[in-house]
């Protein structure tokens, strides 16, 4: 039996933790390959007009894997923690938006809950996942705790791989994206190279200790809902101070990022920040100018602050 | 000492409801916004991030009108949505606008726990009398209440009135009526006296008349301005409509559990805000024998962008058109109008096509 992973959404965020899961299980799987011009078709083709590219491009990652595994994997999360925190609801609903979607090919769907706010945990659910796949209840605990403790372990070396860029003598620009946006290699990949050709160093927000974040988030905006947004928005008061400025990215037109996009740029007064719509359109040239002005304003500055140092 | 000048959102006919408990549980004065314009939705526009969703324009275009009229505290609620956000942001908007307000948001507080809500009211008010508050609290539910079972019947019958405007001409009367109210017992003698007056209004309907039901985004299916009075457009026409959503429904009487279990064949889970009403009405409409159902919502609104691809194998199943309407700043009457004919036509020609 073969599982098929959208790489797309959270598979940014889990891939280490499922990947880990299926393989302690003996279970084989396959990813989608990186996002490409036909993907980003397939997606714009199936999923509604108006809804985000980031979701256009997660339909894309499902319908290549149709055909190609036995089960798509195809989580759904409500609610990760106390009862003031949400997700955008299009974690909520994507079981449901692709299972009608493709109702007629009848899709075979690998799925879990994640329902904090209904006492649904992740464990609770991986385990329902594990019984499902037939394995026995110890050999899910065990894949789960090992899968959990090779997530936190990849997340501290990446912590630890940033904090040495941080130490770089470069100029360093925060991302202040959702990991499906600026880890997606057709969509968030061009501003990284476009930071690398103009020997810049990317500090990623998401690379945070995700609690910490969200508890520093409460300070710069108290009623945020939204669980993703409060990390990346506590990522700027964690990383801000070591940083040059600050690109945000979103795709056009996420809801949740449409107004904590504008909350921030009202708020971060003390340096300077762009924000970047990435949208299905061809050729980056434009958001490349955007970028180049953006870093050539930084380093006028930065020249100037080190004159008057000097005087 | 300034008077506290309060207003909240125009919403629907709501807003008369939010007036009682401002004035009775309060002790406040409320202020109206102007009734919503093209110039409100231009200055929230100009005001707002590029593609938040609509209402975030008509609110804070609707706070800017109602400082102007002499507002010095705003109202704003939370939500599940995108609007749990909205008081925080345009509270912001508005102080780096310059304007000198006290905002009260309602996300501050938490349903679990409503002392926290108290909180927020005694903002308004640091001397409100906790009892007088819940009384006004209490009556306008039943305000809510009498507006819903009002206004269902004329969206029923407002199409085959004899004489056009009789309607619109009793449902202002109620409303300028209903401000005077003061205990249950008016309210109770209103709602019957008005009750009698509508089903007095002489109609005309033929045997089997057209019927649309409207399913969608929670603001935009409730305020008419932001529908573009499309209800009235069809009904205009000789048709029917039926609308479930509403405050009533959907807030005092939500049965959550049972749209779940009714929708399972389509949405295994909750798909966020509105979206297993919108689902479950879809179901209902298309059973109960309705000709056609409509979608609305602001443009970008997740939980109803959702829906879409159910509410497209409902109406496979069903056999049933349905259309679909997104609204934000640019959306004109015309594109609107002309849809909507089309619709109709469509409609008709089934409905007469079956006869044969």
């Amino acid at each position: 039996m073969t599982i098929g992973i959208p790489r797309a959404f959270l598979y940014y965020r889990y891939h280490t933790l499922w990947e880990t899961f299926f393989e302690e299980l003996g279970l084989d799987y396959i990813v989608s390959p990186e996002t490409n011009k036909d993907i980003i078709a397939r997606g714009t083709s199936h999923a509604m007009d108006e809804s985000c590219l980031s979701s256009k491009i997660y339909t894309g990652h499902v319908d290549y894997l149709i055909d190609k595994c036995d089960y798509i994997l195809i989580p759904r999360i409500a609610s990760f923690a106390n009862k003031k925190e949400i997700v955008c609801s299009k974690f909520q609903a994507i079981y449901d938006v692709i299972k009608n979607t493709y109702r007629e090919k009848e899709l075979k769907i690998l799925y879990y809950s994640i329902d904090v706010h209904n006492k649904e945990t992740e464990l609770k659910a991986f385990l329902k996942m594990g019984k499902f796949l037939g394995k026995k209840k110890t050999q899910i605990l065990k894949a789960y705790y090992i899968a959990k403790q090779a997530e936190k372990t990849q997340k501290m070396i990446e912590i630890n791989n940033q904090k040495n860029v941080l130490q770089k003598d470069k100029i360093k620009i925060l991302i202040v994206s959702h990991p499906y946006n600026i880890y997606d290699k057709y969509v968030g990949e061009p501003i990284l190279n476009a930071l690398k050709e103009m020997d810049c160093e990317a500090i990623i927000g998401c690379v945070v200790d995700e609690k910490h974040a969200r508890e520093k988030a409460k300070a710069i905006t108290p009623t945020l809902p939204w669980t993703f947004n409060k990390e990346l928005v506590g990522s700027i008061a964690i990383y801000k101070d070591q940083v040059d400025g600050i690109i945000l990215v979103s795709s056009f037109p996420c809801g949740p990022d449409s107004l904590v996009n504008e909350m921030i740029i009202r708020k971060i007064k003390d340096k300077p920040i762009i924000n970047l719509i990435l949208d299905a359109q061809e050729g980056t040239a434009g958001m490349e100018t955007r970028i180049e002005s953006f870093i050539d304003i930084i380093r006028l500055r930065k020249e100037k602050e080190y004159e008057e140092d000097k005087s | 000492m300034k008077k506290t000048r309060v207003n909240f959102p125009r919403f629907g006919s709501y807003d008369i409801c939010v007036e009682h408990i401002i004035k009775s549980g309060l002790d406040c004065e409320y202020v109206y916004a102007p009734p919503i314009t093209k110039k409100t939705l231009e200055i929230g526009t100009k005001n707002s991030p590029d593609f938040v969703c609509t209402p975030f324009k008509y609110n804070l275009g609707g706070y800017i009108e109602a400082i102007e009229a002499g507002a010095n505290t705003l109202i704003q609620v939370g939500g599940v949505c995108r609007l749990g956000y909205y008081g925080e942001l345009q509270e912001r908007i508005l102080k780096d606008l310059g304007y000198d307000v006290k905002f009260i948001n309602l996300s501050n507080g938490n349903f679990k726990n409503p002392i926290t809500f108290y909180e927020e009211f005694k903002k308004i008010n640091p001397n409100l009398h906790i009892k007088k508050l819940a009384q006004a609290c209490a009556l306008a539910v039943k305000m809510v209440e009498v507006i819903d079972k009002i206004e269902d019947y004329i969206r029923q019958n407002v199409g085959f009135e004899k004489i056009e405007g009789s309607f619109d001409k009793l449902h202002e009367e109620f409303l300028e009526d209903l401000r005077d109210i003061n205990d249950k017992k008016e309210l109770n003698l209103l709602s019957r006296l008005y009750m009698k007056k509508l089903k007095k209004v002489e109609v005309e309907k033929p045997k089997n008349p057209l019927k649309v039901g409207f399913v969608g985004e929670y603001y935009t299916i409730m305020d008419q301005y932001s529908n573009h009075y499309m209800e009235k457009e069809l009904a205009k026409k000789g048709i029917i409509i039926y609308r479930w959503m509403n405050l009533t429904n959907s807030i005092l009487n939500p049965n959550t559990k049972e749209v779940k279990q009714s929708i399972k064949n389509y949405a295994k889970y909750d798909m966020g805000a509105t979206a297993m009403y919108t689902i479950k009405k879809a179901i209902d409409y298309a059973k109960e024998g309705c000709d056609g159902i409509i979608h609305v919502k602001s443009f970008g609104c997740t939980p109803e962008i959702d829906t879409m691809p159910v509410l497209q194998r409902i109406s496979e199943d069903y056999k049933i058109p349905i259309i679909y309407f997104s609204f934000d700043s640019q959306t004109s009457d015309v594109g609107i109008n002309t849809r909507i004919e089309a619709f109709y036509d469509m409609i008709m020609m089934r409905k007469e096509e079956k006869k044969k």
